[in-house]
């Protein structure tokens, strides 16, 4: 009898342990944890639920990207007349991202700024997110970052903003004051995008306040998950054709990494053509922005 | 703690919201609060009257202007001239709170000196004193941060804020004023 409850407790307990977290800790701001499953690690902030996976890789193959909407990313580089040289990143998670870009472009100086120093720490050892004189990573908020490099007169090519994980949104960096300071930072043709959200009231006003920023932007997005990349410039965005011409040539050098960059141009979708929020939504400032109240 | 919910908001752009920030509000609060109790009490000893206690109303409403009007162009100065965010917050709060924080918790104490008559019953009344205000707060910080800032933007509901202390203010020394000419009327027909 004895026997036969430890062999069902045995099966029950393997069973649950798929996953197997190899680290666990409670940073400043969050939980954070890292789990392995089978080929796979994930790195998860607060609960234990696939929905706050912030950042994923394979681990017999690091190079390939997991998730959809880091592949949905590299739609920027259509709207880049040139490869990017500076290239700044807001929320690091995994810091996947940035290990990417460095393969991909080696040239380019990559600065992350993550306001989680644990962040930082788990990235390095467990995703191996690589730091070099070229690759670099600052304890910071972002909203701080982007006003002291704004003073600084610095400009970046490509700025991708990565700062929001499903549970809380920082409301200071979803304010058009924010984005205004952000696009000061662009290089003339340089490009913003950012990993967003595509449900919820917080919708409408997130879009309609890039708009009044930058005016009409591009939605990209995959039916299947709940994330939009929201694509812009500086100028204004290219044409179809100029788009196409770009697909050709970087489809190649994207393969590698599991990016399949035809299929990401056709899901790019300008507010030009379809715009999917009212005229009179109010704009997000720093006077008005209850974002996390609007994103339930 | 309407206003010290607010300000976590009002410090946002210029310096984050990591946890210093909080931090450095919280500190700000509670200091200038310390301070008022203090002040409030002393001041309280001398000549107490409905009168001086609309006043501190009045001026906590005055103090609290800056906030709603100026606070853009303080913290870019602050921010400019200090690199570290958690001494540029603290200097920020110091620069926002300090002064309506300190006259603010000046009411209280205020308050007891007013209420109580009966030595027996000034336990009592600090009591009541305490409760009033406490679950006031608990009220002022679940209405800003729920519903406040759904509807309204921050400087509007500092303007109310003020707007709401200064009329306080005004009633409270019109009130006296009124009942000590009812009452030297009452005395004056007493004397004929």
């Amino acid at each position: 009898m004895n026997k036969l409850f430890l062999i069902c407790l045995l099966i029950a307990f393997s069973s649950a342990s798929f996953a197997k977290v190899i680290h666990k800790e409670r940073s400043l701001y969050r939980n954070i944890i890292v789990e392995d499953n089978y080929n796979l690690r994930c790195l998860k902030f607060n609960v234990k639920t696939s929905k706050t996976n912030q950042s994923c890789l394979y681990i017999n193959d690091p190079q390939k990207l997991v998730f959809n909407y880091t592949k949905l990313l590299f739609s920027s580089l259509l709207l880049l007349d040139k490869a990017p040289e500076n290239i700044l990143i807001i929320g690091l998670g995994g810091g996947t991202m940035s290990n990417t870009l460095h393969q991909l472009y080696p040239q380019a100086r990559i600065e992350n700024v993550e306001i989680d120093p644990a962040v930082i720490k788990v990235a390095r050892q467990y995703f191996s997110f690589f730091e070099n004189d070229k690759v670099t990573s600052k304890v910071q908020d972002g909203r701080i970052y982007v006003k002291r490099a704004a003073m600084k007169e610095q400009t970046f090519d490509w700025i991708i903003l990565d700062a929001f994980n499903g549970d809380y949104i920082p409301e200071h960096l979803l304010t058009k004051e924010f984005l205004e300071e952000t696009k000061s930072l662009l290089s003339t043709n340089g490009v913003l995008s950012a990993n967003t959200f595509s449900v919820s009231d917080l919708y409408a006003h997130e879009s309609a306040t890039y708009k009044a920023v930058f005016g009409d932007f591009f939605n990209v997005r995959n039916r299947k998950n709940s994330n939009r990349i929201i694509l812009t410039a500086n100028n204004s965005l290219p044409s179809g054709e100029v788009i196409m011409g770009r697909v050709k040539k970087l489809a190649l050098d994207l393969l590698p990494f599991g990016v399949d960059i035809a299929q990401i141009s056709s899901n790019m979708i300008s507010t030009k053509d379809e715009q999917d929020w009212l005229d009179n939504t109010k704009v997000l400032t720093d006077q008005f922005s209850p974002a996390n109240l609007l994103n339930q | 703690m309407g206003i010290e919910l607010l300000g976590g908001r009002i410090l946002a752009p210029f310096f984050g919201s990591s946890v210093h920030i909080w931090g450095s509000i919280i500190t700000v609060f509670m200091l200038s609060l310390s301070f008022g109790y203090l002040i409030g009490g002393k001041l309280s000893t001398k000549n107490a009257s409905l009168t001086r206690y609309g006043y501190i109303f009045l001026f906590a409403g005055i103090t609290v202007l800056p906030i709603a009007l100026w606070s853009g162009s303080i913290m870019e100065a602050i921010f400019i001239s200090i690199e570290d965010s958690r001494y540029g917050s603290l200097t920020a709060s110091m620069a926002l709170f300090f002064i309506p924080t300190i006259i603010l918790g000046m009411i209280s104490p205020y308050s007891v000196r007013l209420l109580v008559t009966d030595k027996d019953k000034s336990g009592q009344v600090a009591g009541v004193l305490y409760f009033v205000s406490t679950l006031g707060s608990a009220l002022g910080t679940i209405i800003t941060s729920f519903y406040f800032v759904l509807f309204f933007e921050v400087k509007s509901i500092i303007f109310t804020f003020s707007i709401l202390l200064m009329l306080f203010g005004v009633i409270a020394i019109s009130f006296d004023k009124l009942s000590n000419t009812k009452n030297e009327h009452l005395s004056g027909a007493i004397h004929e």
